[in-house]
């Protein structure tokens, strides 16, 4: 906890405070704290099958805690909801893409419901993850890696201050891992919070970049 | 970054955006389109070969086929409003958009009719024909099937929200939903009958004016409400 005060912001932005959650005869979350400040990274680690996913479903309002609370600049949620989740930009295991739409399509009508986006910005974006080419595709024709690039492009398009990432490097190469390891960071230094359940640790020792362990 | 809260588009503009992707996935995907309307068209092709070619007969039960089938083929296209977005994570973005949940399910509950429900509006005079309705009674087939294909859809698109995350739920849908329906059925049915034998219609028609009205009104919620317990299992 003492490491925290050396974050960059005094009130963290999003907090969980003793988080419990059964999922059926299994009691998955035991009081789960955490508190994630203004330009940080908070890697959830664990065995398969502890309940990261169930952790950020939780944070996400996707999932209804047993008891604990989540809170969100101050505000505990389910109040301010909708603003919550104007602010946040969720990446669930599947990409949540049409496979009968283009990657552009995609991007179009996922972040659109969000905020006025440009065509431009949609390709802009797709080149920084270097899938411009697939730009024009139906998403079923793109690769398990090519789609998981599209799906973090609309992360980044919704302009959320909190990324929250089931294993977001999942299929991706190691060219893709280090263009998305920048992106992250970038977010950070702007402000912005991330929140991923990982296998693989993401910009390991540098500074804001935490774990919290699910046992 | 976190101070200043991005401009989100208006509901119009949403409600647009939805309409504009699923008309374009329908595009990609016509032929599943077309199952319903082709349903329609067989399953009342069925009763002259069952029952009896001679009109008389068969005009005095083709307002309830005519209905009943529509009923069916509507419950058919269900399973197909919802479903494909859940699976692939893209209700789940939607949930979390920050958006109202009911206009963006009534939006697509909207496109589904345009899709499934009105091509049999259109399609029912050439089907009441074959079974012998005479022409006169046209214009209050299709508007009773115009009002009740509507509610058909929104009380479809309540259950089909609430059984989306049950496996293999069609069955399920149609026990829930059926009761729901019987009396769109009871006035549409009634109404096309009426008119067949000269009568005013008006009674049964503003009733179904009455239950779409109703049904636009609170379903949305219903739905939303709905749709939120199925994604969070």
């Amino acid at each position: 906890m003492l490491a925290q005060v050396a974050a960059t912001s005094p009130q963290p932005q999003l907090e969980a405070r003793a988080v419990h959650l059964w999922r059926g005869e299994k009691h998955l979350l035991r009081g789960v704290s955490f508190a994630l400040y203004s330009g940080e990274l908070l890697q959830v680690v664990g065995p398969n099958g502890v309940g990261k996913t169930s952790l950020l479903r939780c944070v996400a309002g996707l999932l209804p805690t047993e008891s604990g609370e989540i809170v969100w600049q101050g505000r505990q949620l389910p109040e301010g909801r909708d603003e919550f989740h104007r602010e946040l930009a969720y990446l669930a295991h599947v990409n949540g893409l049409k496979s009968d739409l283009t990657a552009l399509e995609n991007l179009h009508f996922g972040v659109s419901i969000r905020r006025p986006v440009t065509t431009e910005e949609l390709r802009e974006t797709l080149q920084v993850l270097h899938v411009e080419a697939c730009a024009d595709l139906p998403v079923r024709a793109l690769s398990a890696g090519q789609k998981r690039r599209v799906a973090l492009a609309r992360i980044m398009l919704t302009r959320a201050a909190l990324w929250i990432l089931d294993e977001p490097i999942t299929n991706l190469d190691k060219a893709g891992i280090a263009l998305f390891e920048a992106r992250i960071a970038e977010h950070m230094r702007a402000g912005g919070m991330i929140l991923t359940a990982a296998h693989q640790l993401l910009l390991q020792g540098q500074p804001g970049v935490r774990t919290l362990e699910l046992r | 970054m976190q101070s200043s809260i991005p401009t989100t588009p208006g509901l119009g503009k949403i409600l647009m955006l939805v309409l504009a992707r699923d008309l374009r996935l329908a595009v990609r995907h016509w032929d599943q389109v077309l199952q319903p309307l082709i349903f329609f068209v067989i399953v009342t092709t069925l009763f002259p070969l069952a029952i009896s070619p001679a009109l008389d007969e068969l005009r005095k039960i083709s307002p309830g086929v005519v209905w009943v089938a529509a009923m069916l083929s509507s419950l058919l296209a269900l399973e197909s409003l919802f479903r494909p977005d859940v699976e692939d994570g893209t209700m789940e973005q939607w949930v979390l958009s920050g958006q109202p949940l009911s206009l963006l399910l009534l939006a697509k509950t909207l496109t589904h009719w345009l899709l499934t429900g009105l091509p049999l509006v259109l399609m029912a005079p050439i089907v009441g024909t074959a079974l012998g309705m005479p022409q006169s009674v046209w214009p209050v087939l299709v508007a009773t099937l115009a009002l009740g294909t509507g509610s058909l859809s929104v009380l479809g698109a309540i259950g089909a929200a609430l059984t989306v995350s049950v496996r293999r739920g069609s069955v399920l849908l149609a026990l829930l939903v059926l009761p729901l329906e019987m009396p769109v059925l009871i006035f549409g049915a009634r109404a096309v009958d009426l008119a067949m034998h000269g009568e005013p219609v008006a009674g049964p028609l503003n009733l179904l004016a009455a239950l779409l009205l109703f049904f636009v009104s609170l379903g949305p919620f219903a739905m939303a409400a709905a749709m939120r317990i199925s994604v969070e299992s």
